[in-house]
């Protein structure tokens, strides 16, 4: 019962989060230097004066800045994030039409980035100081300095221009019209580069990490206890050392959740995923700042969501953090 | 005589290079019997944990190993038993409990599920049966409620109950040998005098031998058939408790002993109590509990303490912990704010005062702390740690410097330690730092809080004797905190009992000595450690 | 502190990458006299594979990609630890009066920094440059305005970690003012931890600056890596190189900058030091 009064706190305690993003969106647009109706107009040769004269009543601008605040605010909360004249609707709808490829490819990359991850850092801390360990902190140093869309690129390069295993961008074969498992697998053969390529930076964060936080618990008491206990040292790392080690693992995959978001835009672009980085990408190019700040706000949701999924798994996990 | 259990042989335990000896332990010989409890004390850095880590096999790595020697339980030499042998030996046939209850236990499984464990490693029993052994075992260390604790995560246990599930844990399986490793110093006074009783029932009733390694000889009165006395890494002399304890024959077992407090009001003049110098009237002082639902709860820390100070005396304020004894001493230094009363200095209400108004009063009360790691700037030379003070109040920096190097020499340290750091010394001449940093602002009040609880006994009682000798000196009053009743008598004036933020009893020494009057503090002088032989009585041989 | 350099220099890895970063060093303080025409000039026809007039080949306007790369390197470092630099700056200023201060202002900070650090930050990074529209400047700001909620809980975590110990609870009971302690005690007992979070936070910050002028949110008349790897993107099938060597340079810098960062960590901090 704690527990989910707990998440309901937790919930409150995300309500601002999203609240002060809104204030952030709405002082960025007036930080732009020039006038904010031109702004928004963005640098398309249709921002004649009369233009944005209309920008200027419709978005309220000519009104003082609390009164301006408030329509702000109270739009937002209808998901009404204002229009993107460049594509001529609403920008809510653009964005949500755009939601499920990177929410898909997202939750691919993080879910191998995290499992792979742990699973690497736990073999590289049980054979420290070996040749095992040794290649897997080599290689993890590696993926941890390359940057995610040249990744992508050498992918490209290699396993779709010269080897023909994956495609090289698109989120599906839309001519083949498949149906069913079959467009799960041609879904799939789409995703599996721009997966790796987004997770990669984060599999081998999660790598040091769990590696760094294994070896913390082998000095802990309760290990001597339990080997005190006579139990078997295998046991000892699977059923007492790897729950405690994995917590900070997953402290930090939470508080990354933001960036991936952010490194989803760039690798999107890469693979042309139609996704709402490769839209923020087309916004960002026509200038839409309207645009841009409405996918700012709710990939700052999506985050705030990540966040506390897994702030319950930590919950589920650790019985000390109770309200 | 019963029949030997554990025959230690010439154990010598390696050091890596770079340490300071080329053993911890060198050549000890030592046999413990069937339902004797054997204790092997030592100071700090003696090696007597690695000993008895060393019979376990759970010697921290391959760079601290057994070099020499053999450790035979019940015939069968322990040291080149092959690791698979000797995991059915621990916790089976040899059990063990720690020092600290809290990391000892893995903090994210339950109570119930770590000692079920051992049957589950050790004994083909199925679930019901080792559930219902769990919660026996539980009832067995005297937990109430034993179902609800074995359903608990340590952290919702406190230290005590704790200390018992892990002796529940270590005598699951009804070993032959007990390893105990300071089970009782993290502990509280009542507490600890409640583990000791517990742990000699049981070892009683179950005929277990047990190895119990400590560093306090009043420990050793009150558990002890055998003692062993290990001064770095060398057993220097061993044999019956009585013989040891009345009669000591190496020359390093009479000094400790008789470095150690005993029971007893010293004969000392009696203070002449000058005007009151510092008083708290009706301090009252709260911690909130964090988090969203604990809202609203909160911990009284001080309930409304009102105490005086008088010129030239030392007040000692005896508390276990959670009395409110250390948060009392910091705000009658104002160092923690409080949320009602009034704290005076001198005649001067100085509750309120700013940071600034508040400088000319902060070096006529000073402070002296218990860890004496954590009390000294790590980055900075003593020189300039020492004169800090000084030099805030106005003198000029090299006036406080050549001040701070005479001031080490009253404090009886070499005045070339002066342009040291101070993780080049030990604990007891850091202590003798902060001693000196404290006189260097010529404070009229020095408040002590545990000064001497992390130090040896030996150097305890140096650092003791440095306190009395400046307080005699200089004309200091001294408000002394300590949890350690021997410690009080031996320096205070005048003594008053906390506990839970209120002051029990407050008298003269002597008085709360011979006739304690609340309960509370009669518990206290019960459950001291080895309290009939501190007293100075002969301890006579329980019969058996 | 000298005996932390001393293990730092036994640290072979972190060795290995002070050589690197030296070179790079090396490379900037060089690239005007040896590519004295400027990586916008047009050296030589267009997409050349390398050979020894162009080691690493042309793009597709014929520019000779080694003299981008050397340009490059120049952009990224200066941007790198400027933006470093301010974050550090920055994040330290306010953990510190979090940490030192507590009470409702920790509080307010400490939820300003987590909003910071929740937000998604290179979104946040590419909507500040292309508000204050791209210039080196910009770029800079946007990068440390990301960049410093780390400092912040560290510098916080510290302080408030070192302000529970008894030595500061001394000065504060001689009277040491509050700017004293700051100064003298805290501080220099957490700049270690500072020096090495904040020379990996250089790496960070060269991986967001690549990847902003990658889409196309660099200063448009400077020449970086990420920029040339975004300019090399169309003609990727048949000219691998121009692609190629930039992102090595970004790859070679950034592990080199991360191989110091983990020495200085493991060398300054004692606690890790047993590992």
């Amino acid at each position: 019962m704690r527990r989910w009064r707990y998440f309901g706190y937790r919930l409150l305690l995300a309500l601002p989060v999203v609240f002060g993003i809104l204030i952030l969106n709405f002082f960025l647009i007036r930080l732009a230097p020039g006038d904010a109706a031109s702004v928004l107009a963005g640098e398309s040769g249709a921002a004649t004066p009369e233009y944005t004269e209309l920008l200027r009543t419709k978005f309220g601008l000519d009104r003082p800045l609390p009164e301006q605040f408030v329509a702000y605010i109270l739009a937002a909360l209808r998901f009404d994030l204002g229009f993107s004249f460049r594509n001529d609707a609403p920008v809510s709808e653009l964005i949500f039409a755009r939601l499920g490829p990177t929410v898909l490819l997202m939750i691919t990359a993080f879910t191998l980035a995290l499992s792979i991850g742990t699973l690497l850092g736990l073999l590289a801390a049980v054979a420290r100081n070996t040749w095992r360990d040794a290649v897997i902190s080599v290689a993890t140093l590696v993926c941890y300095a390359t940057p995610g869309f040249w990744l992508g690129l050498m992918l490209i390069v290699i396993f779709s221009l010269h080897l023909g295993w994956f495609p090289t961008s698109g989120f599906e074969n839309i001519a083949e019209g498949y149906e069913g498992w079959e467009r799960v697998v041609d879904v799939a053969r789409h995703l599996a580069m721009p997966a790796m390529a987004l997770g990669l930076f984060y599999l081998a964060l999660y790598t040091r990490v769990m590696r760094a936080s294994m070896l913390e618990q082998t000095g802990m008491d309760y290990v001597v206890t339990a080997r005190a206990k006579g139990q078997s040292e295998r046991r000892i790392m699977f059923g007492h050392m790897l729950r405690n080690a994995f917590l900070p693992v997953l402290t930090m995959a939470g508080v990354q959740a933001g960036n991936l978001i952010g490194g989803s835009v760039v690798i999107e672009t890469v693979f042309g995923w139609p996704g709402i980085g490769t839209l923020a990408f087309n916004a960002l190019q026509s200038r839409d700042l309207n645009l841009l700040l409405g996918i700012f706000f709710i990939s700052a949701c999506l985050v705030v969501i990540i966040n506390l999924i897994v702030e319950i798994l930590t919950v589920f996990l650790d019985p000390r953090i109770q309200a | 005589m019963s029949s030997t259990v554990l025959d230690i042989q010439d154990l010598t335990i390696g050091l890596p290079a770079g340490a300071d000896r080329s053993s911890a332990v060198q050549g000890m010989n030592l046999a413990l019997r069937a339902g004797e409890v054997t204790c092997l004390i030592g100071e700090s850095g003696s090696g007597k944990s690695l000993a008895a880590r060393a019979v376990l096999g759970l010697l921290p790595g391959p760079r601290v190993s057994v070099t020499a020697g053999r450790i035979l339980f019940e015939g069968q030499d322990l040291v080149s038993l092959p690791e698979r042998e000797m995991a059915k030996i621990r916790g089976a046939r040899i059990g063990m409990i720690f020092q600290e209850p809290m990391t000892a236990l893995n903090p994210l499984h339950r109570i119930g599920r770590q000692i079920e464990e051992v049957f589950r490693i050790h004994t083909t029993l199925g679930t019901a049966e080792r559930r219902g052994r769990v919660v026996k075992l539980l009832a067995d260390v005297h937990l109430p409620d034993p179902e609800k604790i074995a359903r608990s995560y340590p952290h919702q246990l406190s230290g005590g109950q704790r200390q018992r599930a892990m002796i529940a844990m270590a005598l699951a399986l009804e070993p032959k040998l007990l390893i105990a490793d300071e089970p009782t110093t993290a502990l509280d006074v009542t507490t600890q005098a409640q583990i000791l009783h517990l742990i000699h029932e049981l070892q009683r009733e179950h005929g277990t031998a047990v190895l119990f390694i400590t560093h306090d000889f009043g420990v050793v009165a009150d558990i002890a058939d055998q003692v062993a006395v290990l001064q770095k890494g060398v057993l220097v002399e061993a044999g019956p408790r009585d013989a040891v304890l009345n009669a000591p024959q190496h020359a390093y077992t009479k000094a400790l002993l008789a470095a150690v407090p005993r029971l007893v009001v010293p004969d000392r003049p009696p203070a002449t109590a000058g005007l009151v110098v510092l008083e708290s009237v009706d301090v009252r002082k709260s911690y909130a509990a964090k988090g969203f639902f604990a809202r609203g709860r909160s911990t009284q820390a001080l309930d409304g303490v009102s105490v005086q100070l008088h010129r030239g005396e030392t007040l000692g304020l005896v508390g276990e912990s959670g009395s409110g004894k250390s948060t009392l001493a910091r705000a009658m230094t104002r160092l923690l704010p409080i949320d009602s009363g009034d704290v005076i200095l001198k005649g001067e209400g100085i509750t309120h005062l700013s940071t600034k108004a508040m400088r000319p009063y902060r070096r006529m009360v000073q402070m002296v702390f218990q860890d004496p790691y954590a009390s000294l700037d790590p980055r900075q030379r003593v020189v300039d740690i020492i004169s800090e003070g000084p030099i805030i109040h106005g003198t000029p920096p090299a006036e406080a410097h050549t001040r701070a190097r005479r001031l080490l020499g009253l404090v009886g340290l070499d005045p070339s330690a002066a342009d040291r750091y101070p993780h080049e010394f030990s604990g007891g001449q850091r202590q003798r730092i902060g001693i000196a940093r404290a006189l260097a602002v010529e404070p009229e009040v020095l408040v002590a809080d545990e000064p001497v609880s992390a130090l040896d006994v030996s150097v305890q009682a140096q650092v003791l004797e440095l306190l009395a000798d400046i307080k005699a000196e200089l004309g200091i009053s001294m408000l002394f905190v300590t949890h350690d009743l021997r410690v009080a008598l031996q320096i205070c004036d005048r003594i008053a009992v906390m506990r839970h933020g209120a002051i029990v009893e407050l008298g003269p020494t002597a008085e709360i000595f011979a006739s304690p009057r609340h309960p509370y503090t009669r518990a206290l002088f019960d459950a001291v450690p080895g309290a009939a032989w501190s007293q100075g009585a002969e301890i006579l041989t329980p019969a058996e | 502190m000298r005996a932390g350099l001393r293990r730092f220099a036994r640290n072979r890895m972190a060795l290995a990458g002070s050589v690197v970063i030296f070179c790079v060093f090396l490379l900037t303080v060089t690239a005007p006299f040896l590519f004295p025409q400027g990586a916008f000039n047009l050296a030589g026809q267009p997409l050349q594979p390398p050979s020894l007039r162009f080691p690493l080949g042309t793009d597709a306007l014929g520019r000779d990609v080694a003299a981008g790369v050397a340009e490059g390197a120049r952009t990224s470092l200066l941007i790198g630890i400027s933006a470093a630099l301010s974050a550090v700056l920055f994040g330290a200023a306010v953990g510190g009066i979090a940490g030192y201060y507590r009470g409702p202002i920790d509080l307010l900070l400490m939820r300003l920094t987590e909003f910071f650090q929740t937000i998604p930050a290179f979104l946040l990074a590419m909507l500040l440059v292309v508000i204050l529209s791209p210039s080196l400047l910009s770029v800079i700001i946007a990068i440390a305005a990301v960049s410093w909620p780390g400092i912040a809980r560290l510098v916080r975590g510290e302080f408030v970690a070192l302000g529970g110990r008894e030595f500061i609870l001394a000065s504060a009971g001689l009277g040491a003012s509050g700017p004293r302690i700051i100064f003298r005690h805290l501080l220099p007992n957490c700049l270690s931890s500072i020096i090495a979070v904040g020379s990996l936070l250089v790496a960070t910050a060269i991986l967001l600056e690549t990847g902003l002028a990658f889409l196309g949110l660099g200063d448009p008349n400077i020449m970086s890596w990420g920029l040339q790897i975004s300019a090399g993107r169309v003609s990727l099938r048949s000219a691998w190189w121009v692609c190629t060597f930039p992102g090595i340079a970004i790859l070679l810098t950034v592990l080199s900058i991360n191989l110091i960062g983990d020495g200085l960590n493991e060398a300054l901090n004692p606690r890790l030091r047993k590992r």
